[in-house]
């Protein structure tokens, strides 16, 4: 197991009189990939949230590198920069063109030239295979090729960590394939991922780490041969017979 | 009646300076005025939508508050009075009030400062509307990567704004081209007041309002059509083109994500063999 990147301590989120996260303890670990399952409400996308600071937790830390980002070591912008997010519903920038929104970032948060930025955005750009669309805008695109210029564009930071809230969940059938393709690759590379996803073959393939959620706590989490294959807890169980059993 | 149409043909050939003086005005005034107010308008609609976190502290937010607050009022009373009072009361009122202490040297900075203060209460609401009307998720994907509050809206979230208030933004111009005539109670010498200065001589009133309201329409049918262009323009091409390496590559639309890695590999060698040949007869060229 290599370093720690992030070391989640008993967070917890309460919306309102709600609470949806309770307690939430986990680590990652460079090179981990960690799916995180379960069924729809029960926290996982809020975890996500979370950990990118798109949520405030109620309680609990978030140490990035052994430095709570909360009490002030860094910026949140500046610790957003190092833990990318892929979202469900892509939210590419619609008033930029592909490579616009690949770069943007690097000109206006890595400060880089436009010439260094546009380099390596087409470099990741040709990575999952959207080179050719560059001048395209957004709403020209199909939800397959616009996950993938997100995954692009997050790319492009250079993150340590990237998260993906629910990728393919806002995708036709036939496009879930190619971008749970490019992720794959991805994880091959040695990205550290975290992924919330219903897709319960990529999890089982390509994670290191399960981790497996109910009612916003984590009810078990192992390797994905044991969370997945033969799980303990009874919740689990039932959540993998209910999904197995469509 | 019988004699309208030459009445209308003397008051142009004889008063046409005046006229086009006062349309000139009327639409500078107008122009200004509106493009004022916009930059008035964005600038309260940006401090109005600055978030307030629950961990901020208690001075920043004081400040936000009180900052809102002073904007609410600003917007409720230059919105909800007339325009034609708010020039009284700065034009004729600011002197009175300070014992000529505040004094306009001229009647067109006065004009200019009241059309932009009230296009601007305006365009606070349209702003706030603008911002308020563009996806969520854009500003998360800017927070995402790294984005501070400043450069999510300055480079994300204010140009998708400002698409969505541009119809908006060509009502407050139209509106302005129109409500400029009440200039005349200050004696700002616009299209209305040339007007009523060309009848107190001729006592053809309605042969000249007549004029007045070709004029208006001309005026504004022009800026109505120029604002439509723009917004074609915001909008962009609906086609674009596509980049290919290879400009043999099949480009309908149909390309996909390259496969599985054994399949990139297969790829990688036939482009590789590709390069080879290329190469090949890149040195024959250069032989001869």
């Amino acid at each position: 197991m290599g370093e720690l990147i992030l070391q989640v301590g008993h967070l917890s989120k309460t919306f309102g009189k709600n609470e949806v996260l309770k307690d939430i303890d986990f680590t990652v670990a460079k090179g981990d990939v960690t799916s995180i399952i379960g069924a729809s409400g029960s926290g996982k996308s809020t975890l996500l949230r979370c950990i990118n600071l798109l949520e405030t937790p109620t309680s609990g830390e978030i140490l990035y590198h052994g430095k709570n980002i909360q009490a002030g070591g860094m910026s949140e912008a500046a610790y957003r920069a190092k833990v990318g997010m892929v979202f469900q519903s892509f939210n590419l920038f619609s008033n930029m063109s592909v490579l616009g929104n690949c770069t943007v970032g690097q000109c206006k948060v890595l400060k880089k030239s436009k010439m260094d930025a546009a380099k390596s955005a087409l470099q990741y750009l040709d990575k999952v295979g959207m080179t050719p669309y560059q001048n395209a805008k957004p709403r020209q695109l199909s939800g397959g090729q616009k996950q993938r210029v997100a995954i692009a564009r997050a790319l492009a930071m250079d993150p340590e960590v990237l998260l993906f809230d629910e990728p393919t969940s806002a995708l036709d059938p036939e496009m879930v394939g190619e971008v749970l393709e490019v992720m794959r690759a991805l994880a091959d590379e040695g990205m550290t991922m975290l992924v919330v996803t219903h897709e319960m073959a990529f999890a089982r393939d390509v994670s290191s780490q399960v981790v497996f959620m109910k009612n916003g706590v984590i009810c078990e989490q192992g390797g994905p041969d044991k969370i997945l294959g033969a799980p303990e807890k009874e919740e689990t169980k039932e959540f993998l017979s209910r999904f197995f059993n469509r | 009646m019988n004699n309208f149409g030459s009445d209308i043909a003397y008051l142009w050939s004889k008063y046409s300076v005046m006229y086009l003086d006062g349309i000139e005005k009327t639409i500078v005034l107008a122009l200004l005025g509106t493009a004022v107010g916009c930059l008035i308008g964005f600038l309260c609609g940006l401090l109005q939508t600055i978030p307030v976190a629950p961990g901020d502290n208690p001075v920043k937010k004081f400040f936000l508050a009180l900052l809102r607050v002073v904007i609410r009022i600003y917007v409720e009373l230059f919105r909800g009075t007339p325009m034609i009072l708010q020039a009284v009361f700065i034009y004729y009122g600011l002197p009175y009030i300070t014992g000529g202490a505040a004094k306009f040297s001229s009647t067109w900075l006065a004009a200019f400062l009241i059309v932009s203060i009230n296009t601007g209460a305006y365009m606070a609401e349209s702003v706030r509307g603008g911002i308020l009307s563009v996806d969520p998720g854009q500003t998360e994907g800017a927070k995402a990567i790294g984005m501070t509050h400043f450069q999510t809206m300055s480079y994300v979230v204010l140009p998708q704004a400002l698409r969505n208030i541009m119809p908006q933004i060509g009502n407050n111009l139209i509106i302005n081209i129109k409500d400029t005539s009440i200039m005349f109670i200050i004696g700002f010498s616009e299209f209305f007041a040339e007007h009523r200065a060309i009848v107190g001589t001729t006592n053809k009133y309605f042969p000249s309002a007549t004029i007045e309201m070709g004029g208006y329409l001309i005026m504004t049918v022009v800026c109505s059509i120029i604002l439509r262009q723009v917004e074609k323009k915001m909008d962009g091409d609906d086609s674009y083109a596509l980049v290919q390496a290879d400009p043999l590559t099949m480009t309908a639309g149909t390309y996909n994500y390259s496969g599985s890695t054994a399949d990139r590999q297969q790829l990688a060698q036939e482009k590789a063999a590709r390069e080879a040949r290329g190469n090949r007869n890149q040195s024959t060229r250069g032989d001869r």
